[in-house]
């Protein structure tokens, strides 16, 4: 049986630093985190006491198909200069040279949608908190996209518990025919694309910000020759138990809708994995020419060639896992799959579906892609523009700019499944039905005794003899079911510690 | 031999097919084209001054 698949994401936004000749990404994200932790009060003039993100579990090297091949560069332990931990459980830090949140552990998509707004909302707050350190003629701009359109990428990346027992070349196989169809509504748009020696007149404008980065179909580089298939085998909880499933196909989405039907398709795709529930497979004959084929066919209406000769649209591919996710609820519930936000991602996958069967344009609203082309495809017009026009490729850019009065998402009309009261509250606080309700209310009440954090423990100082770390293997656990109790009842650290431990 | 095979779509019964044209779609057509427009005039409001310096200077590391 499926297990019930606990979900994150992780956001690496593009990062401008206005009015100075030399921008250094690195130092204005480490500003831009700083000047955060400052204005949110994790940080005082008298204390640096942050909670820092703990290491000693991470290994980014291991292999999920049970080796590590040894032609491949396992990816560098990557140096992070700010890296803290929020009250909501969530991490923010610089990677590489952006800035990245990861939100906290989730138990379904409506909740990721939740805590990716309230990471929106943090980047709001950053660069406002940030513009009150420098100098006035200066700015950081944070942007929600995943390409600088000069062959650059970052990433947004998903991660999906997945139960160990599950043979990872099951994963593989339907994994693929879901992350290249998905495409069709978790595009971001852009202009242009990023393959060399293709051109605009080629490709005047395509689904997705990430699939010209796409090179092998398994592998473990993130950086370098993007697989389609991410095999890190790094589960931050029982290994015996679990793996965690991460994803970097996928592009950052400044549409509710989008993000929400990404995660929530992908969640029931994985337990109909686990399950042994899809009866086909959809085996194509060149996985990577296909991702790019979706991305660059605007009518969806491309047959796309079977590995046995058979041809199949991507439209066709997700009617049929939406069949056989229909079918799988049915028959099993929706207990592993985000309870009744599930009927919810059912209901949105076929409306969604149908829309873009009928007419893509008609789903400007709920996905960027549709709402990007729509702005630029008009805006192109009424100038008379060649698509190869500069300014058509900053809007592009600025549909994702996230400072609210110049992002153009943000003047879409795009729907939202979320209300941003509570991604307000959000920003501070923790979802109440995974573990990070733990680690979110540990740093609130306790932060003087917290030292460190991570995804699956917690390091504590309460001033007797030696640091005592616990450890949180169980994503499940640590809820406000399991634990809200213990918070009521506890004045310090240190009962909390006695508690847990009798 | 092997014919092209076709996937089979789901035909639930709330999948009606597209309405036809009736005086309220048009209406509702006008109304889109209307907003469209506005945002269009909004753009160009805020649209970056100098889009080709900007677009120039929109440079990233890369990434994950």
């Amino acid at each position: 049986m499926s297990i019930p698949k606990t979900i994150g994401i992780e956001t690496e936004y593009g990062i401008v630093h206005r009015g100075t000749e030399d921008p250094n990404p690195i130092a204005a994200s480490s500003v831009l985190i700083n000047a955060y932790l400052y204005a949110a009060g994790y940080r005082t003039e008298d204390s640096n006491d942050t909670v820092h993100w703990d290491f000693i579990d991470e290994t980014p090297g291991i292999d999920a198909r049970g080796y590590v091949p040894t032609a491949a560069m396992p990816p560098d332990v990557e140096t992070h200069l700010v890296n803290a931990v929020l009250t909501n459980g969530a991490r923010y830090y610089v990677d590489h040279a952006h800035p990245e949140i990861s939100t906290p552990e989730c138990a379904d998509a409506r909740s990721v949608v939740l805590y990716d707004r309230a990471a929106e909302l943090i980047a709001h707050h950053s660069m406002a908190a940030a513009s009150e350190m420098l100098p006035p003629d200066q700015e950081l701009v944070l942007y929600k996209n995943n390409s600088d359109g000069k062959g650059n990428s970052y990433g947004c990346h998903e991660n999906y518990l997945v139960d160990r027992a599950t043979p990872f070349g099951r994963i593989v196989t339907h994994c693929i025919s879901h992350f290249v169809t998905r495409q069709i509504f978790t595009g971001a748009g852009k202009v242009g694309s990023e393959i060399p020696g293709q051109s605009t007149d080629e490709v005047p404008y395509q689904i997705t910000q990430r699939a010209d980065f796409f090179e092998e179909e398994v592998g473990l580089e993130t950086t370098l020759k993007r697989p389609i298939i991410n095999t890190r085998d790094e589960p931050h909880a029982d290994a015996r138990k679990y793996r965690r499933l991460h994803v970097i196909v996928g592009d950052a989405n400044p549409s509710q809708v989008s993000t929400f039907l990404k995660v929530g398709t992908t969640a029931l795709v994985l337990a109909l994995i686990e399950d042994d529930a899809l009866r086909r497979e959809f085996i194509f004959a060149a996985p990577v020419a296909a991702i790019r084929q979706v991305s660059h066919d605007l009518t969806l209406t491309q047959p796309l060639e079977m590995v046995d000769g058979t041809t199949a649209t991507a439209l066709e591919i997700q009617w049929e896992l939406l069949d056989q996710s229909r079918k799988y609820v049915e028959a099993n519930g929706v207990e592993n799959v985000g309870g009744v936000v599930a009927l919810e991602v059912l209901d949105r996958w076929e409306s969604v579906l149908t829309g873009l069967e009928v007419d893509p344009m008609s789903l400007a609203s709920e996905l960027d892609w549709v709402a990007k082309y729509r702005l630029i495809e008009g805006y192109r017009e009424r100038h008379g523009l060649d698509w190869r026009n500069a300014r058509l490729r900053a809007l592009d850019i600025q549909y994702h700019d996230m400072r609210p009065e110049r992002s153009l998402a943000n003047r879409a009309g795009l729907e939202r499944i979320v209300d941003d009261a509570d991604a307000t509250r959000a920003m501070s606080e923790p979802p109440n039905d995974t573990r990070a309700f733990f680690r979110g209310k540990c740093l609130q009440l306790f932060s003087d005794s917290v030292v460190a954090a991570n995804w699956d423990s917690l390091v504590f100082d309460v001033g007797t003899d030696a640091l005592r770390r616990v450890p949180m293997m169980e994503p499940l656990r640590g809820t406000e079911a399991h634990v809200g109790n213990l918070f009521n009842e506890c004045d310090s650290a240190t009962e909390l510690l006695r508690r847990l431990g009798s | 031999m092997a014919e092209r095979e076709q996937v089979r779509k789901p035909t639930p019964v709330e999948r009606e097919p597209a309405e036809q044209a009736s005086p309220t779609a048009t209406e509702r057509g006008e109304e889109i084209k209307a907003e469209l427009d506005e945002l269009l005039d909004e753009i160009d409001e805020v649209l970056e001054a100098n889009a080709e310096d900007f677009v120039k200077s929109y440079i990233q590391k890369g990434g994950q």
